[in-house]
């Protein structure tokens, strides 16, 4: 029978190899949210106490444990219009700051990895179109990748739930969707525009086809790899995109945890990540 | 103009080709710092790819190829690497030094048999830096090594970084160590509050 | 008046917290160079106390991108463990304002805080 009660002391210990780890900080008010889930884990590996399981998190080398304890710890759930400050920043900021310098011959390239099941490229498009004056001017391509060839079809798709389309404005709804068995489907002409593709990230040869790009969203994929994979991400995603481009995380990572290669941008709305214009020493 | 499809996944791509390692040796010097990096990546399963990885590493001035160049040394991980690793610790640049510093913390078992030489080396920062290493070393002797530090250590710097991940990774056998250090440095304000700190999560008082 | 502490060591940043905090200054923490330029960026502080080694970017490196941007500056005090002429010279550089060599008695941290934020020293 396992104990899975946890001190205070345990439980500052905790926090703070996790926060090194994941850049994610429980403070004691999320006490129970937490504790839940490590006693969770702590009665699936069989521990016989917080203390057993932490030495066991802490020192096996695979990093496995650490990663099912992360999946635990990070709620994950993928809607319309999710954390849309940072689509405002692409309105506002980062495309205007983009086709400043950008060959007007060539399109802008903006690729969203993961696409998982779609609700963040398409929310992209519907962005573009209802909100980019640039639109008229400039071409877009949207490359949506996952690496999971399932949710691809799924996104390929494009039906939703009323609760996965409940932030999206009505007009944007009645323009961009319709009723289907199942759900709402996006337009098709949107659908057309996006290019799915599989694409593992830490694979080079993967990633060796996509260049060029303009602005990057990889939000909350890196929560999901082991540092030196994050690390190897960072460095695909450098060489996929523009000198000058942007690269958007999910709100609980940062780059800072990650590789020292981009530069943090303030912008109004959010702050990003830049690929810079200069090499560097 | 408009949204529109791209065709990125089916475009040919010429440089997915396999290079042979001479090649990849050649570009590995070459002027543009993208194929520099390329090199980088594809020279792993070369032989001899530590040496010449180690050799850019001295005179590479970009910070990007010098990035994926320590992730390829991380990632060969040969006892060529690791060497290489440790020279990088005594270098005076700082960015490089804590680059050597988070590649070794991704080889365990390859650090782990030249970690007491590196925690009695005579530079009081290549010690530092060596427990900075076992931070994020998975490896069963972490605790020991980091008592040993704290008992023998003349160095109130390389003690106080052992303290901070003592705090962490301690469990009751570091107890008597932590009193030690407290009374070998009973006037300095840092170690007291250290060393309390991590007795008191030990103990969980 | 808002501390910036950039200290890879846990225990570092929350000996700071504590002398900083007993003496009415409010603080925020960052583990590396790079998470503070973030934190920089977002928030004003008044004060960084900064760590020289530190993985991903270091206490040179940050200050040197801090002093590029265009935010509101505010003095920087380095920590350091090293005590040698040249880190000093590199601090300045940089663009710190003052140096310490660890370890720190809070005594001497809280003397050159209240220089730094224009308040009479002790």
């Amino acid at each position: 029978m396992s104990n899975t009660l946890i001190s205070d002391q345990e439980f500052d210990k905790f926090a703070e190899f996790f926060y090194r780890k994941t850049g994610i900080k429980f403070d004691s008010s999320k006490r129970y949210f937490v504790d839940k889930r490590v006693a969770e884990r702590i009665k699936e590996t069989d521990s016989e106490s917080f203390r057993q399981y932490f030495t066991s998190l802490r020192f096996q080398a695979s990093g496995e444990e650490l990663q099912r304890l992360t999946n635990l710890l990070t709620v994950n759930e993928t809607y319309f219009m999710r954390e849309d400050y940072q689509f405002r920043c692409l309105i506002d900021s980062m495309l205007p700051d983009v086709v400043s310098r950008h060959d007007p011959r060539k399109p802008i390239r903006i690729w969203c990895i993961p696409s998982s099941s779609g609700e963040e490229p398409y929310s992209i498009a519907m962005y573009l179109l209802e909100e980019w004056d640039g639109i008229d001017k400039w071409d877009v391509e949207l490359i949506a990748s996952d690496i999971d060839t399932t949710i691809l079809e799924t996104a390929k798709r494009g039906i939703y739930s009323e609760r996965s389309v409940r932030n999206v404005p009505p007009a944007w709804k009645r323009r961009y969707f319709k009723d289907v068995p199942g759900g709402q489907q996006v337009d098709q002409d949107i659908r057309d525009a996006v290019e799915f593709t599989r694409i593992n990230l830490s694979e080079p040869s993967d990633v060796r086809s996509i260049r060029n790009v303009d602005i990057i969203f990889c939000r909350n994929l890196l929560i999901y790899f082991d540092d030196l994979s994050r690390k190897v991400a960072a460095e695909h995603m450098f060489e996929a995109m523009s000198p000058g481009g942007y690269i958007c995380l999910g709100h609980t990572e940062s780059m800072g945890r990650i590789s020292p290669l981009y530069r943090v941008k303030k912008f109004p709305a959010a702050i990003v990540y830049q690929r810079p214009l200069e090499a560097r020493k | 103009m408009a949204l529109k499809k791209s065709n990125i996944a089916t475009a040919s791509s010429d440089e997915n080709e396999l290079k042979d390692c001479k090649t990849i040796g050649q570009n590995l010097l070459s002027d543009d710092a993208s194929v520099r990096r390329w090199a980088a990546r594809d020279i792993t399963h070369c032989d001899g790819a530590s040496m010449m990885l180690l050799d850019q590493l001295e005179v590479e001035t970009d910070m990007s190829v010098r990035q994926v160049i320590l992730t390829s040394l991380t990632q060969v991980g040969d006892s060529e690497a690791v060497e290489g690793l440790v020279r990088c610790l005594r270098t005076e640049d700082a960015g490089l030094r804590n680059e050597a510093i988070e590649a070794m913390k991704h080889l365990p078992k390859e650090i782990a048999p030249i970690m007491a030489c590196l925690l009695n080396d005579s530079d009081p920062d290549v010690r530092i830096f060596a427990v900075n290493i076992l931070e994020s070393l998975c490896h069963p002797d972490v605790e020991q090594w980091l008592i040993g530090v704290i008992r023998d250590d003349e160095h109130i710097n390389v003690c106080a970084t052992a303290v901070d991940l003592l705090g962490e990774v301690g469990s009751e056998q570091s107890t008597q160590a932590l009193q030690e250090l407290k009374d070998r440095f009973d006037e300095e304000p840092y170690i007291q509050f250290a060393a309390d700190l991590a007795i008191k999560r030990i103990t969980g008082d | 008046m808002n501390i910036l502490i950039v200290d890879d060591a846990s225990t570092v940043r929350m000996y700071h917290r504590n002398v900083l905090e007993a003496a009415g200054y409010t603080v925020d923490e960052a583990v590396n160079g790079l998470e503070a330029l973030e934190k920089a960026l977002a928030n004003k502080f008044d004060l960084y106390i900064v760590d020289i080694n530190m993985p991903k970017m270091d206490g040179y490196e940050f200050l040197r991108q801090l002093r590029s941007e265009d935010v509101d500056q505010a003095p920087a005090v380095m920590v350091s463990t090293e005590a040698a002429e040249l880190d000093h010279t590199k601090a300045f550089t940089a663009g710190a304002n003052l140096y310490m060599v660890k370890p720190i008695k809070p005594l001497q941290m809280m003397t050159y805080v209240r220089l730094l934020a224009g308040e009479e020293s002790v």
